[in-house]
């Protein structure tokens, strides 16, 4: 593995370091990322934003190591994750939990067997402990009485929890979460993300969270990615996005955001 | 995937062109051809990996194994009746219907037996398998068990491979069995046969070298339809042409069907003319 570098400070979970990467053939390549760079402090909520095939999922798997990049460094506590070899990339994957975009919960498991899959798989629990630990994560996302049922039976929104309680259960130090409100009405979708917020408050968790859902999200971020045709642009606050001179960050908002959300206050009120 | 940059390129010479489309094909070819390599080392690997998946060997066991009885039956039934039927017609032009029980019995053994049980089981439990695996794929699911760092080889490939590697040489054997039973009733039942010929010319014909080929083929059948099956399912998103989302798997599992069944009948002759 790749040896922390004196540039990583303790408190930078993971960094982006000139990284690009393209899709398609040699005549219709595709450059999602043009030499992006950008570092997610750990601890905290960061949302990366932006509107579709800006390369939101894109970074979530270059950080996973599901995808490479073309050049540039993906470092996770300063580990090159495209240097790892595929037992190094296994271990590093522990310490992730990731939800993703269709919660990707098996079909054929019950609701019990899908959150107890990775501690059956990777600890020595006993089938005691894993069911009382299971049990306790239902109880905490309010799934008590639904471990018996199979994915098929369940709504969006308990999907998505379910989904959560699964990557939660090895107690990740980073928790990634792709686009994960597609699909939930705007009242699930608001409660989806108290939940995210309380989860990560309590369990002190590093999330990143891709969504184009905008600006939902932003009221549990502490920090923005923008992502914009190959470009990024890093932000503390929902307000320095109102207020950015940039054309397109404007246009994006704008789009986004509504008029009337965007417009200086001094027109709101003409 | 997003458009957000194009990289503009000089358009190559029209003579080129045909030169470009038949070396990027090929260069495809190579490159699905090394995908699939590196899934069937994969795979092998993973059925010594522990923790063994008992409950989940046993599953596709039952599925594969199992679950293809019924049809396995019927199909060596109605292969060994025609049989029995036909070789009752040449035969008899020349006097030569006590040779019945050999003709029946050494077709089935070293021919019809192997290749029918795996066009059967690629029919049934390939397809069903490709489908299972490209949904997994395109609903993220195998993308899942790696991020909880589950080997998805282990866990959920290689117990298919080891299942298929079992069930089908014996699948193998029940055909062969039933296929002579449905041999004896239309040759002997129906044309009358004489019981004692047809069963003494399968003893002395049948030797085990015969048997041997038939179980070689049985393994390499099985090896080949699992690996293909499984294999399109799990690189469904890597196949070129294969569209995306539901259309993809359906496409994948009519191509892993056609290709595992052709790789059967080319295999057969290789082996046949090896080892015969």
């Amino acid at each position: 593995m790749t040896p922390s570098t004196p540039e990583n400070t303790p408190d930078i979970a993971i960094e982006f370091d000139r990284v690009s990467k393209s899709f398609g053939q040699r005549n219709k390549k595709h450059r999602v990322l043009n030499e992006i760079s950008f570092t997610i402090p750990r601890g905290l909520t960061t949302v990366i934003a932006g509107g579709s095939g800006q390369g939101k999922s894109v970074t979530l798997k270059l950080i996973l190591g599901l995808l490479y990049p073309d050049s540039g460094r993906v470092l996770v506590d300063g580990i090159n994750v495209p240097s790892l070899n595929k037992r190094e990339l296994l271990k590093l994957r522990t310490r992730f939990g990731v939800l993703f975009q269709g919660s990707a919960l098996f079909d054929s498991l019950t609701v019990f067997e899908n959150i107890a899959l990775p501690l059956r798989e990777r600890t020595k629990m006993s089938e005691d402990e894993i069911r009382s630990r299971v049990m306790a994560t239902l109880d905490q996302l309010e799934l008590s009485g639904h471990e018996d049922k199979f994915p098929a039976q369940l709504s969006g929104g308990m999907k998505k929890r379910v989904g959560l309680a699964r990557a939660l259960q090895l107690e990740p130090e980073i928790v990634l979460f792709d686009e994960p409100t597609t699909g939930l009405d705007p009242v699930m979708t608001r409660e989806i993300y108290q939940l995210f917020d309380s989860m990560q408050k309590r369990l002190g968790y590093t999330a990143v969270i891709v969504s184009h859902d905008i600006p939902g999200v932003f009221d549990i971020a502490d920090q923005i990615i923008l992502l914009n045709k190959g470009e990024v642009d890093v932000f503390t606050d929902v307000n320095e996005i109102i207020h950015s001179t940039k054309p397109y960050i404007r246009e994006f908002a704008e789009m986004t955001m509504g008029d009337l959300f965007t417009r200086p206050e001094k027109e709101k009120c003409h | 995937m997003a458009e957000t940059t194009i990289t503009p390129e000089e358009e190559p010479p029209a003579l080129a062109l045909p030169f470009i489309f038949l070396g990027d094909h090929v260069l495809y070819i190579l490159t699905d051809l090394g995908r699939m390599g590196i899934f069937l080392f994969s795979a092998l690997v993973g059925i010594f990996r522990r923790p063994f998946r008992f409950r989940e060997l046993l599953k596709q066991l039952n599925f594969i194994g199992a679950g293809s009885l019924a049809v396995i039956f019927f199909t060596a039934l109605s292969s060994g009746m025609v049989l029995g039927l036909q070789g009752y017609y040449s035969l008899h032009k020349f006097g030569a219907e006590g040779m019945l029980g050999s003709a029946v019995s050494l077709t089935l053994i070293m021919e019809l037996g192997p290749i029918l049980t795996a066009l059967m089981v690629t029919g049934r439990a390939g397809s069903a398998m490709c489908a299972e695996i490209g949904i997994m794929r395109i609903s993220e699911q195998i993308d899942a068990l790696e991020c909880m760092a589950i080997d998805p080889f282990r866990y959920l490939i290689s117990p298919k491979f080891l299942a298929a590697l079992i069930s089908v040489p014996l699948l193998t054997a029940v055909f062969d069995i039933v296929g002579i039973f449905g041999g004896y009733l239309a040759g002997v039942g129906l044309m009358g046969v004489n019981s004692g010929s047809f069963l003494s010319g399968m003893q002395q014909s049948v030797t085990n070298h015969d048997i041997r080929l038939g179980v070689i083929k049985s393994i390499v059948f099985a090896l080949l339809l699992v690996w293909i099956c499984a294999g399109r399912g799990y690189l469904v998103q890597q196949i070129r042409g294969a569209g995306f989302g539901a259309e993809s798997v359906s496409r994948v599992t009519t191509q892993a069907v056609v290709l595992s069944s052709i790789s059967v009948l080319i295999f057969d002759y290789l082996l046949t003319a090896v080892l015969l």
